[in-house]
């Protein structure tokens, strides 16, 4: 066991360093040492954390090291959003998440790379370079929490904070064979986030397993009285069912879905199907508009969250905005513009109300919904760079649970045959993670994708 | 759906304290028209009944007492600004 403390899980982690099998020290060095070996190439971290505080806080997660996301802000640590235009700036205070995990003992061990300000779907809109996949150098690891997703896929730290708008913890997590949450939307503070789009935004942990996913949401959950955006998470007393109707969205897997990928899911589901659980067809019938909703929503709230970086009270100056900032500045401010708003802000308002009613109505027949992540597993880095329109619709099958703020687990479900990760996710109704949680421990003791780890 | 042309993107771009380069504008017209067409299909999907949706917690206004607390201090605040002055932020004269 202590030949590869870097692969071990948060439980056996927590587990080893309480019955002292191996110190904190140890594990971190076993961190420090992979990074050094294979972060050159792979480039999950912008910086390491130097300052590591040699007693450990008690708590219950002492002495464990845990990957960043540059978008969340860490006192005295660097916290550049990815982006030149912070390139020097250090937050003076630390995000609420964040300092939820340091309070019971956790270290961070650096900041993980991502599309500057969390604006993209493969890590490649970073000013400081791109992450690649641990399964395949030639891919993206996906975005926006690609560094935050390699940094656990490639042993490189036990679990990771990401943060989800449109798909960007689930999607990477699919494309690295990790497990990811996108929470409840208000379930977990945003206080400390660089904000992108705050009435989508939500910060959730990536993890080596679906139990350790558990833990760290446990931790991270509930109302801040410095976003009031957030809520008590509620007590659900409910037993949570042994047998439960898992519905199979026929526009997750028609047209544009990778049959590769797809035949993985159905894969999946049959496999649960043969737990005991009921398969449901159902439709969520605004699935194809959820570009377009997302896609004028988002980049109206950004253009107006972006404005504050004008570089006087932080920063450089706007001309150091990576082009996809630009272009989604433009987007919204567009759409916000006189004589616009109707047409654009409006009108996607309303639709994304049609989008909660689409889950309201399904989960009144099912408990849950299953589907792919993504259409396709990892692209080839720079494929869509120069279309920012096919970039978008990599988020077809992940932004309506941020539409419609419900919350999705995302678990790897086996590899095509060039051994490209491909990923489930599991949605379910607002603040039903602990069903979600339950359904994925019971799919990772009956399958093994989890376990499966990079070449490097 | 028309396209942008390149003025309607220079005054978007003004309004959103952007400067663009010739390149930049051609790019970003084209970009941003081809983004347009395609979110034009919303257009089709009838929502006459439909009331906007801006955010899916039921919370109104969330009060507080207004009541001081411990904040940065002046000199954590001023940290990151690339220029001060005797405790203040340093900024252009808008006035002249």
């Amino acid at each position: 066991m202590s030949d590869n403390l870097n692969q071990l899980t948060l439980e056996q982690s927590i587990k080893g360093l309480k019955e002292k099998k191996f110190s904190a020290k140890e594990q971190h060095q076993a961190f420090l040492d992979q990074i050094k070996k294979i972060d050159q190439e792979l480039f999950s971290f912008i910086s390491l954390s130097e300052s590591q505080s040699q007693e450990t806080k008690q708590g219950f997660l002492s002495g464990i090291f845990f990957g960043v996301k540059e978008v969340f802000s860490t006192k005295d640590i660097k916290t550049t959003a990815s982006s030149q235009i912070l390139k020097d700036y250090v937050s003076p205070y630390t995000a609420t998440v964040v300092q939820r995990l340091l309070d019971q003992g956790a270290n961070i061990i650096g900041k993980t790379n991502c599309d500057a300000f969390a604006f993209g779907a493969s890590t490649e809109n970073s000013g400081f370079g791109v992450t690649k996949n641990p399964w395949d150098p030639s891919r993206v690891a996906g975005g926006s929490s690609g560094g935050s997703a390699a940094a656990v896929s490639a042993d490189e730290c036990v679990f990771s904070l990401g943060t989800d708008t449109g798909g960007s913890i689930r999607q990477p997590a699919s494309f690295c064979s990790v497990t990811g949450l996108k929470p409840t939307y208000g379930s977990c503070s945003r206080y400390g986030l660089l904000a992108m789009a705050s009435s989508f935004d939500c910060p959730g942990p990536i993890t080596k397993t679906a139990a350790d996913c558990e833990i760290i949401f446990d931790l991270i959950k509930g109302k801040d009285e410095h976003d009031a955006t957030s809520v008590d998470y509620p007590k659900n007393t409910q037993e949570i069912k042994t047998k439960l109707t898992i519905g199979l969205p026929i526009e997750f897997f028609g047209e544009g879905i990778d049959p590769e990928v797809s035949n993985l899911v159905v894969q999946a589901a049959k496999d649960l199907e043969n737990q005991g659980h009921i398969l449901k067809e159902i439709s969520l019938p605004h699935t194809k508009d959820a570009i377009s909703v997302y896609y004028i929503l988002v980049p109206s709230e950004i253009s107006s969250n972006m404005a504050r970086y004008d570089g006087i009270r932080f920063g450089q100056s706007r001309k150091f905005l990576e082009p996809e900032v630009i272009r989604r500045i433009m987007l919204g401010t567009y759409s916000l513009s006189a004589g616009y708003f109707d047409q654009f802000y409006l009108k996607a308002a309303k639709v994304r109300h049609l989008f909660l009613n689409d889950y309201i109505k399904a989960f009144s027949e099912v408990d849950l919904i299953l589907g792919p992540v993504s259409p396709f597993p990892a692209f080839k880095i720079g494929e869509f760079s120069s279309d920012p329109l096919k970039m978008y619709l990599a988020d077809i099958l992940t932004a309506g649970a941020n539409l419609a703020g419900i919350p999705g687990l995302a678990l790897p479900a086996g590899f095509t045959k060039e051994k490209l990760p491909v990923g489930l996710q599991i949605l379910g109704p607002h603040f039903s993670e602990k069903t979600l949680f339950s359904l994925g421990k019971q799919y990772q003791t009956i399958t093994d994708h989890h376990l499966q780890k990079p070449k490097l | 759906m028309k396209s942008l042309t390149d003025q309607e993107v220079s005054h978007i771009a003004k309004l959103a304290n952007l400067e663009l380069g010739t390149k930049e504008l051609d790019l970003f017209s084209h970009q941003l028209s081809e983004i347009l067409l395609y979110i034009e299909r919303l257009n089709k999907v009838e929502t006459k009944e439909i009331t906007p949706l801006s955010s899916i917690t039921d919370s109104k206004n969330v009060f507080r007492p207004d009541e001081v607390k411990p904040s940065l201090t002046q000199g954590q605040a001023l940290q990151n600004s690339p220029s001060t002055y005797k405790g203040f932020f340093k900024v252009k004269a808008i006035f002249s």
